[in-house]
């Protein structure tokens, strides 16, 4: 088949099984829970159905880890789109297995639910795999529209509408001003075909220097925002906040992760030939994130405020990675960024889930209220605590290994400044780790020691999390040479 | 050493990690075991640390006993052997490997009357001591890196769970301190990575590696404050005291006794042996902060009250000593740097096993407070004249034959200094001698009359720190001749 330029299309639909099985979940998922009574079916059903529909997605796409090729010029399914898809769809499994009890108690319209988480994790694989500008940005807004509704759904929580009023408002801007770049680099190079795009700025001088500027400028902005880069991150803690504890989680996993896979598509493909002109704006982008997020992070109360500025320090150091990919260290520097986020959402996701199972036994968010958990719940508190010292990038634990690597491969591509300034913002937020861990540690618990004991499920998802987070950290072989591959899928 | 005696370095971290993997699954409530499991694993460290000093010798080549596996390699940025677990020993590293094994035995048996979660204090303790072993004995930068963090990561909770008096503050401020500390060290790694441009982290392949010399002068400084700081290096000390007060018993032992000499090591390694034009170049800049260190140090020990303060700042002094040493960047100094290390880390340890019995039951440090002290306990009493007179450098012990080292480097290089050294040797006398004439000799203070003898747990351990302080100080040529050779291999140094 041919498009209306006459060039030849490839429409082998089995290239997109993964993302088309998990779309027909969600339907089923929300489908089959909005005729629940009708139907007089049972309340596993659509967790049921929406954990049988990740792994199916998850197998079909470990199927294809080897192809590399594209879909009708609008999807390419490389090492990469694979690399992301399977990294995508676990996160979404582990998320929904580790934190069901969670999702069942504290969260209203639950089958909805499952069913948005499924078409978010569809608009991150979209994100990652996209090939040509308008297909990245629907992507992007499947995955924000799915979660500007999912954050609201915190049962009796008032501040979840408030978070989801924020993010919508402040989300839909950013959307604008990204298409509006978008339609400037469109304007300049006549094309959205990364490949075609990326042939026309390398050509040389377009002769349209300010439109050029203005859409990349646009383009940071937009997609600044769903990086949380400061000073674009204002939404970040209070959606973090006002959220379900497995949103947030959501959040600053798969959302920030398939950031990261659009900003290294765009930066690494098709504006890599301009990259004289965005590596600074990048580089100061990169700094205030690590600065602000890992400063402001000292001053938090509540947990999850905490983790929020956090997450927008840790994408401060990703974001040096895209500045190395600029000079011109694109595969290395791209498996290194990939190797961190790996270990980054595993941490995060093991933090995440021991937090909902705190939060689950006490209905508690605050960091004070973690007072005496090595006494209540000495498991937990080791899980925590490990979590925390990975985030911090402390040895024996993933952290270290893929921060390591991470800033050597920013040095090794010339900018020792950046990485002396993101070793110093580590450094500080290990302080505010430390003061989470204090009050597990050195202080009585308030209400009584009597001790508690985590579901089935909850010890199954934070063991298997922790042993991946010490094996990792000690053996980081297999995630590093996965990481390396997807690079090469891209470079 | 055979190539086969590297199993027993790799024995030297695989052990205490096992054993902490272990105590985490022992229940907590069956202290019989924790024990008993301790005793065996600390025993055989003790021995494996000696045995692997015994069979070391010089033999011409850098490093002894190397063992690779590789780990990482070919991925990404990491080329040929990228990544490797890979051991060896030179000769500084075969007497520090001995110098752990000796304090953690006694710092082991000492720490048995913990009440308060003995098992979690162990598995923290034995992850530290494998950091420990882990910096001594691993030639790969990433690996070592890695032990080097080790080492200092279980200090916050050993300290602020289990210490005494400001313990928050002391934890909060050492843990944030020496995490500082490992900033410049981390830069100086990254951008040695870069410069070599091999893809490998390999510390043999990066040591004999050709370094631009611009380079080696911006780094080198960088290495030495982050390890000085551990080390603690005027005027990076100031977490020593607040830390050492703060903390319990073995933990202070072995901080105080090892970690600080895995900061001075570091320099060593890192610095003079890593990047030897840039230790050159900066080796005055070293004896001036190591002499003001030594002489500041002294002097506040002379207005301190507490002992554990006075310790600390005793330890400043006498690290001063080894940074004189080291930057001396001639064969007798540094290698009397290298004994100072070993012979400091013997007799702090002794001091500090000391002050935990008496304060375990006295809940009091303070000299003011006591006197007569020899009346009522005559054997503690002894043992502590005995690590005084081994820190004021009395002949015949441990501290005697490193100072000399160090002197006589000090004066061949930078003859005042020399000259400053031996003045800082006369105010320590004073200030051990003050403390020892206030507290421990005179009338008999009546309210300390319950105060009880050491155990025999105690005194075995002390025993064995006084043993090894004898035989450094009456036979230190199995020492010197290993550690001289090794340095004598840094290009550039005087003899």
């Amino acid at each position: 088949m041919t498009d209306i330029f006459g060039q030849t299309l490839n429409l082998n639909y089995v290239l997109l099984l993964p993302e088309i099985v998990l779309l027909l979940s969600a339907m089923l998922v929300i489908g089959i829970d909005a005729f629940k009574r009708q139907l007089n079916v049972s309340d596993n059903v659509p967790v049921g159905l929406a954990l049988a529909g990740l792994v199916v997605a998850l197998a079909l796409s470990i199927l294809q880890v080897n192809v590399d090729e594209d879909f009708a010029r609008l999807i390419q399914v490389d090492s990469f789109t694979n690399f992301f898809r399977i990294l995508f769809i676990a996160i979404t499994l582990v998320i929904i297995v580790g934190s069901h009890e969670y999702i069942e108690k504290s969260v209203s319209h639950v089958g909805e639910f499952y069913g948005l988480l499924l078409l978010a994790t569809v608009g991150a694989m979209l994100m990652a795999s996209a090939r040509e500008l308008l297909t990245a940005y629907l992507a992007i807004e499947l995955l924000s529209f799915s979660l500007y509704i999912a954050v609201s759904l915190a049962r009796s929580d008032r501040r979840s509408g408030e978070a989801s009023l924020k993010y919508v408002l402040l989300g839909g801007v950013a959307s604008a001003s990204l298409l509006y770049g978008l339609s400037m680099i469109y304007g300049v190079t006549g094309a959205t075909q990364y490949h075609e795009i990326s042939a026309v700025l390398s050509a040389g001088d377009t002769g349209l220097t300010t439109p050029l500027l203005l859409g990349l400028v646009l383009i940071i902005v937009g997609l600044g925002f769903k990086a949380s880069a400061v000073p674009f991150h204002m939404w970040t803690p209070d959606a973090y906040e006002g959220a379900p504890i497995p949103v947030t989680a959501f959040l600053s996993a798969t959302s920030k992760a398939a950031t990261i896979a659009l900003l290294l598509r765009w930066f690494g493909g098709p504006l890599l030939p301009i990259a004289s002109d965005w590596q600074f704006i990048l580089s100061g982008l990169a700094v205030a994130t690590m600065v602000v997020g890992n400063l402001v992070a000292m001053q938090q109360v509540n947990i999850k405020r905490l983790l929020a500025y956090s997450s927008i320090g840790q994408m401060g150091y990703m974001l040096m990675a895209i500045v190395a990919v600029g000079s011109g260290y694109g595969s290395d520097a791209t498996s290194a960024v990939l190797v961190h986020l790996a270990g980054y959402i595993i941490t995060n996701l093991l933090v995440f889930i021991s937090v909902t199972h705190f939060f689950n036994q006490t209905g508690q968010e605050e960091i004070s209220s973690f007072k005496g958990l090595a006494q209540s719940n000495p498991y937990l508190a080791l899980m925590i605590t490990a979590g925390l010292f990975s985030l911090a990038g402390m040895p024996l634990l993933v952290g270290f290994f893929t921060k390591f690597i991470l800033f050597q491969a920013i040095v090794s591509a010339g900018h020792l400044g950046l990485v002396t300034i993101a070793i110093v913002a580590s450094t500080v937020s290990l302080y505010y780790y430390l003061m989470v861990i204090r009050q597990m540690y050195l202080y009585e618990p308030e209400e009584g020691t009597e001790q508690w004991k985590l579901s089935v499920t909850g010890y199954v998802t934070t063991l298997a999390l922790f042993v991946s987070l010490v094996v990792f950290g000690l053996w980081g072989t297999p995630l590093y040479a996965a990481a390396d591959a997807a690079a090469s899928g891209m470079f | 050493m055979t190539e086969n005696d590297g199993y027993f370095l790799i024995a030297l971290i695989v052990l205490p990690l096992l054993s902490a993997v272990i105590l985490m699954i022992i229940p907590s409530k069956e202290r019989a075991l924790v024990v008993g499991l301790t005793a065996i694993s600390s025993l055989v460290m003790f021995f494996v640390s000696i045995y692997v000093f015994m069979t070391y010798s010089f033999d011409g080549s850098t490093f002894q006993g190397v063992m690779s596996y590789p780990w990482i390699e070919n991925i990404g940025l990491l080329g040929e052997n990228g990544i490797s677990l890979k051991v060896g020993i030179d000769g500084v590293t075969a007497s520090l490997v001995l110098l752990t094994g000796i304090v953690v035995l006694p710092g082991t048996w000492v720490s048995w009357k913990i009440q308060y979660r003995l098992k979690d204090f162990f598995i923290l303790f034995y992850i530290l001591t494998a950091g420990v072993y882990g910096v001594f004995v691993l030639l790969d930068l990433f690996f070592w890196f890695l032990a080097y963090e080790t080492a200092l990561l279980p200090m916050y909770l050993l300290i602020a769970v289990w210490g005494s008096t400001r313990k928050e503050y002391g934890a909060m401020k050492l843990m944030m301190m020496l995490m500082a500390g490992s900033i410049p060290i981390f830069v100086a790694i990254f951008a040695l990575f870069a410069e070599v441009g091999l893809g490998t982290f390999d510390m043999e392949v990066l040591l004999s590696a050709p370094k631009d010399e611009g380079f080696q002068k911006i780094f080198f400084p960088l290495v030495a404050i982050g390890c000085g700081t551990l080390g603690a290096m005027f005027p990076f000390h100031s977490w020593s005291p607040d830390g050492h007060a703060a903390a319990p018993t073995a933990v202070s032992m072995v901080h105080a006794g090892v970690l600080m000499k895995v900061g001075a090591f570091g320099i060593v390694r890192l610095g003079a042996q890593m990047m030897p034009e840039g230790a050159l170049f900066w080796g005055p800049a070293l004896v001036a902060l190591g002499i003001t260190a030594a002489l500041y140090g002294a002097i506040s020990a002379l207005r301190q009250t507490d002992m554990k303060m006075l310790m600390g700042f005793s330890s400043i002094s006498h690290m001063g000593y080894v940074f004189v040493g080291l930057g001396t960047m001639n064969v007798i100094g540094m290698t009397g740097a290298v004994l100072q290390m070993t012979a400091h880390g013997l007799m702090t340890a002794l001091f500090f096993l000391l002050i935990g019995a008496m304060y375990d039951q006295s809940h009091n440090r303070d000299l003011p407070n006591f006197s007569g002290l020899a009346k009522q306990m005559p054997i503690w009493s002894v043992f502590f004249v005995f690590a005084s007179l081994a820190s004021l450098g009395l002949p015949g012990l441990s501290g005697f034959v490193a100072e000399v080292h160090i002197f006589i480097g000090a004066f061949r290089s930078y003859p005042i200094v020399g000259g400053l050294a031996v003045l800082t040797a006369a105010i320590t006398t004073t200030y051990l001698m003050r403390a020892l004439a206030q507290s421990f000799f005179g009338e008999a203070n009546p309210k300390w009359d319950s105060l009880n003898e050491m155990t025999w747990i105690e005194r075995s351990g002390a025993a064995v720190l006084v043993g090894a302080i004898l035989l450094l100080g009456l036979w230190p040529s199995p020492w010197i001749d290993r550690i001289a050779p090794s340095i004598s291999q840094i290009p550039g140094l005087m003899m």
